[in-house]
């Protein structure tokens, strides 16, 4: 696979709760595993409580600060657009935004797989083999989630492209 | 042969992992968010960790451990180092004679503290050696590295981290391989380790040989770094700034520091004399900036006060190199914290706002109490404080509103700082009495969910061989009306004995006893 000599930055933001720890911890332990140098940064604590949270994955060959600086977000996973819109101030230019609204999330069998799902829709713009973005989700969930897990990815995956 | 491994870890994960490969026998703390996952992940990793009532304990704890010959962790945030103040002030002293490693997390922009102090210059304050890790695999090295030089110069070693070093992953690489240390014995040395006067004055002087010995050591052998470059400038920096400034400024010198008390001064002036202009860039105060100014080196740029708050990132950096002190970044609009649906707290607090109370509070999730809708709390300012200021209040305030007075800890608080509140309170009681509410989720659930002495359960989650009562222990100090509630199911009870008690001239104590919906969550999930 062609290594990407520049640096993409992903944040995913949403509020305390909503898996967005959950899902930049897969998703930098996948670009980790694909050979990348990676940094993710967060912050937890009080933001736990329900309050806006949002986490930096940096990629590339040689990745620097852990936090995206200001501008330089490639794409925004918004998992709360409400809140997590508010991010949009922060994007490079030709950022990618990917909130609920791209995929049918009436069609998750566990709500609380929104995060996945958005994963599953930054997988279509990330050249890595779908099987490893599935091996690597699996990691991290109980085997009784992992059925509902895949089925989100694959339905962000899947959706249609805007 | 043991095969050289690489993983994505936290900062803490990397401590853990390195106090694990450094045979550390015995990890202590109190959870303090951003240090807390360390001694979780230890004792993941099959190490002996446990969560003392406070942070002064546990690094008394891990001083005995030192003393016997061991190499012991003791963890903490940067605020929890002030409790645990009084021992390494000496502990200075005393040195140790096996290892200690104590890892502060500092929270420059306060994420989730009420200050933003830099341990730095507490450290250097007390004569005890200071590491900066400025990514994961430093925390991993410079963990290993401060067992090491703990023992070589027999003094406790300080790692400081901060926020994006605790929980930001970046890669580690590391032999998968433990060190197995000597079985801890204890050899009489009286003078060494019984701070009298007698012995403590030579002990000071000791300290300061030493302090010189591991300044020498630094400038010659110190984990520092340095990377030429364009003359121009020359950046000295150290900690996760370190990694902002090369994103900001690829093209200057640098002068990385690892090992930060005693700073190598020496080291970086030669540094120094290879370009027009040094500009120093760290995290919270300029401990190094004052330090290599004061040293007479005539390159160094003053550093302007706006860079000591906040944290910083690589605009912020960008804007110190350029001189540009109005830098100000977009504001990302966000929504706060707040207690959970169903949170007890919220129960607990409805009273006291309904009676009128002055509450002096505590620290926990229940200080988001403070905030709208309940504006419930109207002081907060260390772990335990809520008792002693709520006396305070009482013995100057006319007596309408002394009565008002009402302190409010949570369970884990209470056993970190709590007890010798209710011994003021006992001994010198307020002549309106006192009212202490206890807001008992049952867990330290601010910095998630951790155990305490009053759960029940060992750092692990297993059973502890003793559950501390708070009812018991507040009638044993001496406080004559303890009573316990449940503040959903008993609010209306609660309410009025409240009121009651508020009303005489004795001290109460109120159990508001309901677990944490999160805690319960996980319990009933089984871990």
């Amino acid at each position: 696979m062609q290594k990407q000599r520049k640096i993409t930055n992903i944040r995913i933001a949403g509020l305390g709760g909503m898996g967005v720890l959950k899902a930049s911890l897969i998703l930098s332990e996948l670009l980790f595993e694909e050979g990348f140098d990676v940094k993710k940064a967060e912050v937890h604590g009080m933001s736990q409580r329900g309050g806006s949270i949002s986490s930096d994955v940096r990629f590339g060959d040689n990745v620097l600060s852990p936090m995206i600086p200001e501008g330089q977000i490639n794409y925004l996973l918004s998992l709360q657009p409400e809140w997590s819109d508010a991010h949009k101030i922060s994007l490079a230019e030709g950022a990618i935004v990917i909130s609920p609204a791209d995929f049918d999330a009436s069609k998750l069998k566990n709500s609380k797989s929104v995060n996945v799902a958005a994963l599953g829709v930054l997988s279509r713009y990330l050249d890595i083999p779908e099987h490893r973005w599935l091996e690597t989700i699996k990691k991290f969930f109980p085997q009784k989630l992992h059925a509902a897990n895949e089925d989100a990815f694959l339905l962000g995956r899947n959706s249609m492209a805007k | 042969m043991s095969n050289l491994m690489r993983k994505l870890l936290s900062g803490n994960e990397a401590v853990a992992l390195a106090a694990k490969h450094a045979g550390c026998a015995l990890g202590i703390g109190y959870p303090g968010t951003p240090s807390t996952e360390i001694l979780e992940n230890f004792s993941i990793l099959g190490g002996s960790a446990e969560w003392a009532p406070n942070e002064k304990v546990a690094a008394e704890v891990a001083l005995g451990a030192a003393f016997a010959g061991s190499s012991s962790l003791v963890t903490m945030k940067h605020v929890g180092f002030n409790v645990s103040q009084d021992l390494f002030f000496t502990a200075s002293y005393s040195g140790v004679r096996g290892a200690m490693v104590a890892v502060v997390a500092d929270d420059p922009g306060m994420a989730s503290s009420q200050n933003e102090q830099d341990t730095r210059l507490l450290a250097r304050a007390g004569g005890l050696p200071v590491l900066e890790p400025s990514d994961s695999q430093e925390a991993y090295d410079f963990t290993k590295l401060a067992f090491k030089l703990s023992r070589k110069f027999s003094i406790p070693f300080i790692l400081r981290t901060t926020t994006r070093i605790a929980h930001s992953n970046t890669i580690v690489e590391y032999l998968d391989e433990s060190q197995e240390l000597p079985a801890a014995d204890y050899h009489k040395d009286i003078a060494s380790s019984v701070m009298v006067p007698g012995h403590a004055k030579p002990a000071h002087l000791k300290l300061r040989a030493k302090y010189a010995e591991m300044l020498a050591w630094n400038e010659k052998d110190g984990p520092n770094k340095t990377i030429p470059g364009d003359s121009r400038l020359g950046i000295i920096s150290s900690g996760v700034a370190y990694m902002h400034a090369r994103e900001a400024a690829p093209e200057a010198g640098f002068f990385k520091v690892g090992f930060s008390n005693p700073l190598p001064v020496g080291k970086i002036a030669e540094f120094a004399k290879n370009y027009d202009k040094c500009i120093v860039v760290e995290e919270g105060e300029p401990y190094m900036t004052e330090l290599l100014r004061a040293a007479g080196i005539p390159n160094i740029a003053e550093r302007e006060e706006v860079w000591r708050f906040d944290e910083l990132n690589v605009d912020r950096v960008k804007a110190q190199l350029s001189g540009d002190t109005q830098y100000a970044p977009k504001i990302i609009k966000s929504k706060p914290p707040q207690l959970c649906q169903g949170c007890p707290h919220v129960f607990s607090f409805k009273p006291l706002v309904e009676l009128g109370c002055i509450v002096a509070g505590d620290i926990g999730c229940y200080t988001l109490a403070a905030m709208k809708p309940i504006s419930g709390m109207d002081m907060q300012i260390c772990m335990g404080a809520s008792i002693g200021m709520g006396i305070g209040l009482r013995k100057v305030l006319p007596e309408d509103k002394a009565r008002k007075v009402v302190s409010v800890i949570g369970d884990s608080t209470f056993m970190h700082s709590g007890l010798t509140g209710l011994l003021e309170m006992v001994y010198n009681p307020p002549p309106t009495g006192h009212l202490v509410v206890v807001v008992d989720n049952s867990t330290t659930a601010m910095t998630g969910q951790q155990e305490h002495p009053g759960t029940g359960r060992k750092l692990d989650h297993t059973p502890a061989p003793h559950t501390v009562s708070i009812e018991e222990v507040a009638k044993a100090i001496g406080v004559k009306n303890v009573a316990v509630f449940n503040p959903v199911r008993e609010a209306e009870a609660m309410k009025r004995y409240i009121e009651e008690k508020l009303a005489v001239n004795e001290l109460t104590l109120v159990v508001s006893r309901q677990v944490c919906v999160l805690a319960a969550a996980a319990r009933a999930k089984g871990k």
